[in-house]
């Protein structure tokens, strides 16, 4: 029963509903560089949004979302209100933008970015779309900037997950922004520059800093930092790792490391990279390329969007960061385990990801235990989001942020090639995990209800087979129909 | 292991393996396309003993069959009692997990849904597919997640879901482990006709002799079979779904309404679709992206009113998935009379639960010209003969805006 009009009330059409405000330019993250880039735009005379996702609500830390933060932060952390007043005057330059005029959100993130383009037509105009503590809505934007700073970068070795394992920007936020670090005596993992600086700051912010391991014979960083480090009596453990991570109930309490040294800490602080946060230019489709001096994948040319800041790529030192991650990549795997795990929210070994197994709730026939990566490469390059899907490696609630980069590290070196052989897994909107009645659109359109269908709304589609043709077919279609639009 | 709510089969999947043993021995087959559909043929092809070479553009599963939904419960199919007799054999009989599930809950919170439902139970008990209809309460009972708002709903005594990705990867692990092959990054480009007869399959991977080709090739299919003179009238659509970090698990996962498909995986993540589609081009090349929109906001909606206890689950991912349908959203299944060794199926939005049926009656068509189990006749391409060239117009199927879309 084709109304056969030349409409179709079930197609998107224009069900997408128009933002619920409109800046001439939006900017996302409210760092230095996003700062600087809301307040110039303010001063050009152009309405200005800048969101912050800071304070991060207390159960996505906990989730490491985004930054490795390993449970090692206060319970002060829990206090949305304090937080908010903590995180509002550690940056002065907040009420400088409030002043400039800039419409200042903290405490909301950016969970999409949506652009007409292959493959969708229907939105009314670019949107951003933003979720704080209450509820999710979408702004529209003449102009988009990314100041998403950089995430931490996560590399797993035997007892890695657990409590007191964390990252150097995760740790750095816990000290300055939120002070809010839980934990007294940390080793610093790393010895480039972001291990030196965060082995200074750990200790001018009152913090025992054990050590400095570095897997490498020298340390990586600029030599006058170096000599800081050296001067402020922080040992450097040199040609030396992680080989596990012991604790207790309450976490890490000692490492140990590949020399045979043992440390008592409880935290780890994983200083050897960071990676440009590009989840929002990476969901929207947007372009990435691979640039080891600049910390990894960072944003392509993409239209519309300007990157500023760590998201844009870190400072190019003349330092392969890529290389050197690659290189303690493959000295920790050594020091792993088949069962260490990689995935922590799925709880995926080594083993299992190597072998292309899937979750331990399924059972693996004799066929099944016979595949493996080298099977799967023999069939083509390996795609990570295939094998994501297969062993679920990435699949959690973390959103694969704490083992996406080193799935694609251990994937290109079991392919044997560099890294980037390998593409990284993709990313989805929305780039944080947000609760369904957040993310909700409880005030949509009459449009969108009226034509709402669980499947295309095609009633031929549900005839029974054996009424097709028959005078029963057009009863069944009118019914069914008739229920459309629930 | 079989369904209560289901006609009892007359013989076993097992039994069937063993009858069609040895009956395509040395016949070669192409097969285009390694979605659920190509993939289920190549499989039933190869248990007959033929020689399959399967041939994707990129990965097995990329398209529509990796995205979907899982369910399988399409009662309207003249394929359903196969499908459903096949189902709980098919981890073993592949040797690898799908993780299928059996059995469905269709739950209401309006009236009207609920009117739906009860149409829809009563139309299944006619058939013989047995649905019970469930209070209110009866539902809360057996589904932990929902809240007060529910009326009621039905039980399909029937039916079921399972991993769409893993299924496909068990088709395809499968298929190569009975000497079937399976050449990736492979886009088919053309074919070499002679005597009525496709006698190759040309691809970037290079010329590939046959005896008979599946063009199985999802939305392509129009401009692939257009280069063999066959007209095959289909619209592509992009379609979405959305999935929540894990819940604790329900007896049944494959619980869905209010407008949404959709299951509970065995990890315990609801993943659920619905809602208005976007009509594409279909894309000789393929799609050139699957994105996402902000009907996520719609979705999580729908999901958070049919499971009020778990509004406050995360949603950790969105995607789409690209889909064709025919004129009558129904599938075609057919093998054409010119050229003779060409069979098509395009199953639009039933395709995943009902393949292990499909390929059934596709390798009965390639191999013994017609279907050994079930009609299919009301699924040939003959019955658009003539259809009009604006049928996506006179439907309102057409690309929004054809300029952007491109
Ligand atoms: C969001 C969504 C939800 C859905 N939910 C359900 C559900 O719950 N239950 C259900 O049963 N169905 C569902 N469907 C429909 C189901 O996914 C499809 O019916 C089914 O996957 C079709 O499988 P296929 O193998 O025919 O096609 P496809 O999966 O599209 O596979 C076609 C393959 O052909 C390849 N190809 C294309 N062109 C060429 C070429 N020139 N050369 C070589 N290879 C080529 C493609 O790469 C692709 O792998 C859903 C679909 C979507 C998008």
């Amino acid at each position: 029963m084709h109304l056969n009009n030349g409409t179709d009330p079930h197609a998107i059409g224009t069900k997408l509903p128009a933002p619920e405000a409109r800046y001439d330019m939006v900017v996302v993250g409210a760092g230095p560089s996003g700062l600087a880039a809301a307040i110039a735009g303010a001063g050009e005379g152009k309405s200005v949004l800048l969101v912050d996702e800071n304070p991060i609500p207390g159960a996505a830390m906990g989730n490491d979302v985004p930054l490795l933060f390993g449970g090692r932060m206060t319970a002060a952390t829990q206090n949305a209100e304090r937080m908010l007043e903590t995180v509002f005057m550690s940056e002065p330059m907040l009420e400088a933008a409030m002043e400039a005029g800039v419409e200042v959100l903290l405490g909301t993130s950016a969970w999409g970015v949506y652009r007409n383009g292959p493959g969708i037509t229907g939105l009314p105009e670019n949107v951003v779309a933003l979720a704080d503590k209450d509820r999710g809505w979408i702004a529209g934007y003449g102009e988009l900037v990314l100041a998403t700073g950089a995430r931490d970068l996560a590399i797993g070795f035997p007892g890695w997950n657990q409590p007191g394992v964390m990252g150097a920007a995760a740790l750095e936020r816990l000290l300055t922004r939120y002070e809010a670090f839980a934990g007294k005596r940390v080793l610093i993992v790393g010895s480039h520059d972001l291990a030196l600086s965060t082995a200074l700051l750990a200790r001018e912010k009152g913090v025992d800093v054990a050590g400095v391991v570095e897997v490498r014979n020298a340390p990586q960083g600029d030599a006058a930092l170096a000599e800081a480090v050296r001067a402020a009596q922080i040992p450097f453990y040199l040609d030396d790792a992680p080989a596990e991570a012991i604790g207790g109930i309450d976490g890490v309490e000692r490492v140990r490391l590949r020399s045979g040294a043992e440390i008592a800490v409880d935290t780890i602080v994983l200083a050897i990279g960071l990676v440009p946060s590009i989840e929002l230019v990476d969901a929207m489709g947007g372009k990435r390329v691979l640039d080891g001096a600049r910390g990894g994948y960072i944003p392509g040319d993409n239209a519309g969007v300007t990157c500023v800041g760590d998201c844009a790529g870190l400072a190019d030192t003349g330092f392969d960061h890529v290389e050197y991650r690659m290189e303690w990549a493959r000295e920790l795997g050594k020091l792993s385990a088949p069962d260490t795990i990689v995935c922590q929210c799925e709880e995926v070994t080594r083993a299992d990801l190597l072998g292309v197994q899937p979750p331990r709730y399924l059972e693996r026939p004799a066929p099944m235990a016979a595949r493996s990566l080298d099977t799967l490469i023999k069939d083509g390059p390996p795609n990570p989001d295939q094998i994501k899907r297969l062993t679920r490696a990435g699949m959690g609630v973390c959103q694969g942020r704490r083992c996406r980069d080193q799935v694609a590290m251990m994937l290109a070196t079991a392919a044997n090639g560099p890294f980037g052989t390998v593409p990284l897994a993709t990313h989805r909107a929305p780039v944080r995990p947000l609760p369904l009645r957040i993310l909700a659109d409880w005030e949509e359109s009459e449009d969108m209800r009226a034509g709402w269908d669980v499947w295309f709304g095609i009633p031929t589609q549900w005839v029974p087979y054996r009424d097709i043709d028959t005078p029963r077919e057009r009863e069944h279609q009118q019914a069914i129909a008739e229920g459309w639009s629930l | 292991m079989s369904y209560v709510g289901m006609p009892t089969p007359s013989e076993t999947p097992q039994e069937t393996m063993a009858k069609i043993a040895g009956t395509a021995a040395k016949m070669k087959v192409v097969i285009v396309g390694g979605g659920v559909s190509g993939l289920s043929a190549g499989w039933w092809l190869a248990r007959s003993g033929a020689q399959v070479t399967v041939l994707d553009k990129g990965i097995v599963g990329w398209e529509a069959s990796g995205r979907n939904g899982g369910g399988a419960s399409h009662y309207q199919s003249p394929l359903f009692e196969e499908e459903q007799r096949m189902w709980p054999h098919m981890d073993e009989l592949l040797g690898y997990p799908t993780e299928h599930q059996q059995e469905r809950l269709v739950i209401a919170i309006s009236p009207k849904q609920l009117n739906q439902y009860h149409y829809l139970a009563k139309m299944n008990n006619d058939m013989g597919y047995r649905v019970d209809l469930l209070t209110g309460d009866q539902v809360r009972a057996m589904v932990p997640l929902a809240g007060d708002n529910c009326l009621g709903g039905m039980h399909y005594r029937f039916g079921g879901h399972a991993n769409p990705q893993r299924s496909v990867q068990a088709y395809a692990w499968a298929l190569q482990d009975l000497g079937g092959r399976i050449v990736q990054h492979s886009p088919v480009t053309g074919f070499e006709t002679e005597g009525g007869k496709v006698i190759a399959v040309h691809a970037t991977s290079g010329r590939h002799e046959c005896d008979a080709v599946v063009v199985a090739a999802g939305p392509q299919i129009q401009a692939l079979m257009a280069k063999l003179g066959v007209e095959v009238p289909l619209a592509a659509a992009r379609a979405e779904m959305i999935v929540t970090e894990p819940a604790p698990m329900m007896p049944i996962g494959g619980v869905d309404g209010n407008g949404l498909y959709g299951r509970q995986t065995l990890r315990g993540n609801l993943a659920y679709g619905g809602g208005p589609h976007e009509w594409l081009e279909t894309f000789e090349a393929g799609p050139p992206a699957r994105p996402s929109s902000p009907l996520t906001r719609n979705l999580a909606r729908r999901v958070a009113e049919l499971f009020p206890k778990a509004a406050h689950l995360n949603v950790i991912r969105s995607w789409a998935g690209i889909v064709e349908n025919t004129p009558d959203g129904r599938p075609i299944i057919d093998r054409m009379k010119d050229p003779e060794n060409v069979t098509v199926v395009t199953m639009s939005g039933v395709g995943f639960g009902l393949s292990p049926a499909s390929g059934h009656a596709v390798r009965d068509l390639v191999v013994d010209g017609q279907c050994s189990f079930t009609d299919v006749a009301k699924l040939s391409l003959s019955r658009f003969d003539g259809i009009g060239a604006d049928w996506r117009e006179q439907r309102g199927w057409q690309p929004a805006k054809a300029e952007l879309a491109a």
